[in-house]
This record gives C-alpha cells, structure tokens and sequence, in this order.
C-alpha cells in the first residue's frame, strides 16, 4: 500500500480518518491532523532502494527467516554445495553476535558479509543497505540475507528482498505457524527442515504444520527437507532455480515493485 | 521486542508531521495497528516515551488504537471476524480469504498547536505527505 492515493484506508482503520477532512480544529487553536501513513516507511523506502539495487544488477535476494537453531546455516551450506558450479552467490548474515555463521559460508568458498546487530532483534532496510555497500553485486546471481534467529519481530521488516522464506524445524512442533501467524503469513515459501528426525519426534505431523499453514490465508508452498541427508533437497534445489532464472528475466523497470512468485501453485 | 524501533520510527514520522504544520507542540499521537502487524500495542507504549525523549513530542500522548482481523471470502463473497493465526472465512470455513483489517501498523492522527497563529486563521491544507523522501 501506498501512502498517497487512498489505498491506505482499510475496512480496519476507515473511522480513524479524522471526519470532516484531513485537518480539524478546535476553539483552543489544537489542530488534527490525518496522516495515515506506515510506521515504517522510512524502512520501506530503504528497502525499496536495495531492491532497485538487486534489480539492476539481475541478482535475486532471499530473506531467510526462522527461530534461532532451526536450521539456516546449515540449508545455506548445503545450498551453496550443490548450487555453487552453476551460480554465483553471496550470503548476508545477520546475528546478535559473533562472525561463527559468515565464518561457516566462507569455508564453502562464498562471500559472506556478517552484520552484528547487537541487542537488535532483526534486521531492518538500512542495515541491509550498509552491507550492500560492501558488497559487489556485478556478476553475483543470488544473494542470500540470513536473518537473525526470531520468529517474530523480522517479519515485519522489509529488506528489499524478493522472496522471503520461513524455516520451521522439526523440533520445534508442527503448530508455530498458528502461532506465530506474522512471520508465516510472511512467507513466500516454507521449508519444513531436519525432516530427518521426523522419525524420532513423531508427534511432529507434516500435514498439520500445512494445514495451519493454510488457516493463515497464504497459498505459500511447504516443502520437506533435510539439509542433512540431503532428503528433499532437489525439490527446494528446483523452486530456487526457477526463482534465479525468472530474477535474471525480469524487466529493471519494474525495480521498485516486487514481483509475483515464478511459480504460485495454489493447493486446494 | 522490535517495539523500540517502531517507537522511534514514529517519532521520526511525527517530526516530519510537525515540520510540515508548522507545530509548535504536538499534544496527541493516534495510531492504528492490527495484530498482524507484528507489533503490541502494551510494548509499543512502553518504548513511546524512551523514544520521545528529547523530541518535539517528549510531552505528547500517544492512543494506540487496536484494529480487528477481518477477511473477505474468495469462494462465498461475505467478510468476517478471524483469529490472527485462523484467517478461514468465518462463514463458509475457507481458506481462501483475503485480509481486509488487522496488519495496519499506521500514524493516523496527530493533535498539535501551531507556531504564532493562535486561534485564527485557517491552516495550509498541505498533504502530510509532500516533500518526505
């Protein structure tokens, strides 16, 4: 939603327009005024901005979200194996502390730009933005922006990605997309990860965490898979290749706006 | 608790606001958020004044107003109440809804004085909009 042309008024918040126009006043000169605009639009046009940058350069960017321990680095490592001959990747990571997980991505040959955050729970735009400056997108096909470990207060902020993916683990129990509705209704794709302990912890029910998944409106696909043993890996492998090819395809003109998954398969 | 920087985002946009009009003092903030936005209403107060301090709105309230979730149906057409993490069509059971209330993380409001004008004299109609980045 824009700021500008009115798409901004929602069934929601329609009676917070101040009635009678968008400046009221009263006898003892207090003035209101309506303004109606994103708490987090100065993030949104940062992150507008680094998605122009990717664009330019025909790179598509990945925001990688999840609690901590679920599993990131490890898809990323494993990703970067089988990926790397084809295309050319870099990884943004960002964690409270350490450079462990740059460190990690590094010895598998790939560039990693570690961001520390901090007592700061998520990224946001700018940071994205200051790691982009060390970074050179020419002749990359693929950035990865590993966020921090959480849950909750990453998905509500845009980085300028073009994807963002959300990484339920086995461990943690089939119900957190109901609970944790704001990241998964964020998700472009879901990739239920450490499927190889599915076995051990079989209270963790794949078409349980689907079903929540869908009571959250989102048609997102969900896949399984262990970085591990690699079970699963090709379907994840394929939805990211055709997601590459669709970023080098698409027009710079439409930098601003992001686009449709390449592949929208609605379940039933 | 990403509730801080929310909190300074809004005194951020409320600085602008106040550049705009003209103010002189912002008395009230009025802000609208959905559950699914991410954001608590409770902590979001909490940061307010941490955030404030020393800005145009140190003495200013803030009246966060807490909007419902309500989807619209794609397969029987009707909008209903929905749970946050239960965003199924209240009437027919589907999934296929679309949000139409509840993720808005908004400034919708700011009460101010302006500078030297008293209480006369009507103010610029400006878009609040104009000349932000």
């Amino acid at each position: 939603m824009c700021d500008t042309c009115g798409c901004n008024v929602t069934h929601g918040n329609a009676h917070l327009v101040q009635p009678g126009g968008k400046l009221a006043r009263t006898d003892d000169g207090r003035e209101t005024v309506s303004v109606l605009r994103n708490l987090l639009h100065a993030n949104d046009h940062t992150a507008a901005h680094n998605r122009e940058h990717f664009h330019r350069h025909a790179v598509l960017a990945i925001n990688l979200m999840s609690s901590p321990g679920a599993g990131k680095t490890a898809l990323l490592e494993a990703t970067i194996d089988a990926l790397k001959d084809k295309f050319s990747m870099a990884v943004i990571e960002g964690d409270l502390e350490t450079e462990n997980d740059a460190g990690r991505i590094r010895r598998h040959g790939v560039e990693a730009i570690q961001i520390t955050t901090g007592s700061a729970c998520h990224l946001d735009a700018h940071m994205v933005h200051d790691a982009l400056h060390h970074l050179d997108l020419a002749g990359l096909d693929l950035v990865f922006i590993e966020n921090v470990g959480n849950l909750v207060c990453p998905a509500s902020f845009d980085l300028g990605q073009h994807r963002n993916i959300t990484l339920l683990s086995v461990p943690e129990g089939d119900d957190k997309p109901a609970k944790y509705p704001v990241m998964f209704r964020a998700a472009d794709l879901i990739l239920l990860t450490k499927s190889d302990l599915l076995p051990v912890l079989d209270d963790f029910r794949p078409e349980n965490a689907r079903r929540h998944v869908r009571e959250l409106a989102t048609a997102a696909p969900v896949f399984e898979l262990s970085a591990k043993t690699g079970a699963g890996m090709d379907e994840w492998l394929a939805w990211l290749h055709r997601e590459i090819t669709a970023a080098e395809q698409r027009p710079t003109d439409h930098a601003a706006t992001p686009a449709t998954p390449a592949t929208t398969p609605v379940p039933s | 608790m990403h509730e801080l920087a929310v909190a300074q985002a809004l005194i951020e946009q409320v600085g602008i606001v106040a550049r705009q009009e003209n103010a002189d003092q912002i008395l009230v903030i009025h802000v609208g958020i959905g559950p699914l936005s991410g954001v608590e209403a409770q902590l979001l107060e909490q940061a307010f004044p941490l955030a404030a301090a020393g800005s145009i709105a140190a003495a200013a309230g803030l009246v966060v107003e807490q909007l419902p979730v309500r989807v619209s149906c794609r397969q029987c057409g009707r909008v209903s109440d929905a749970l946050p993490g239960q965003l199924v069509c209240g009437s027919c059971g589907d999934w296929h809804t679309t949000l139409v209330s509840g993720d808005e993380l908004q400034l919708t409001r700011v009460e101010l004085t302006r500078r030297g004008d008293g209480t006369t004299g009507a103010a610029p109609a400006r878009a609040a909009n104009d000349g932000v980045r």
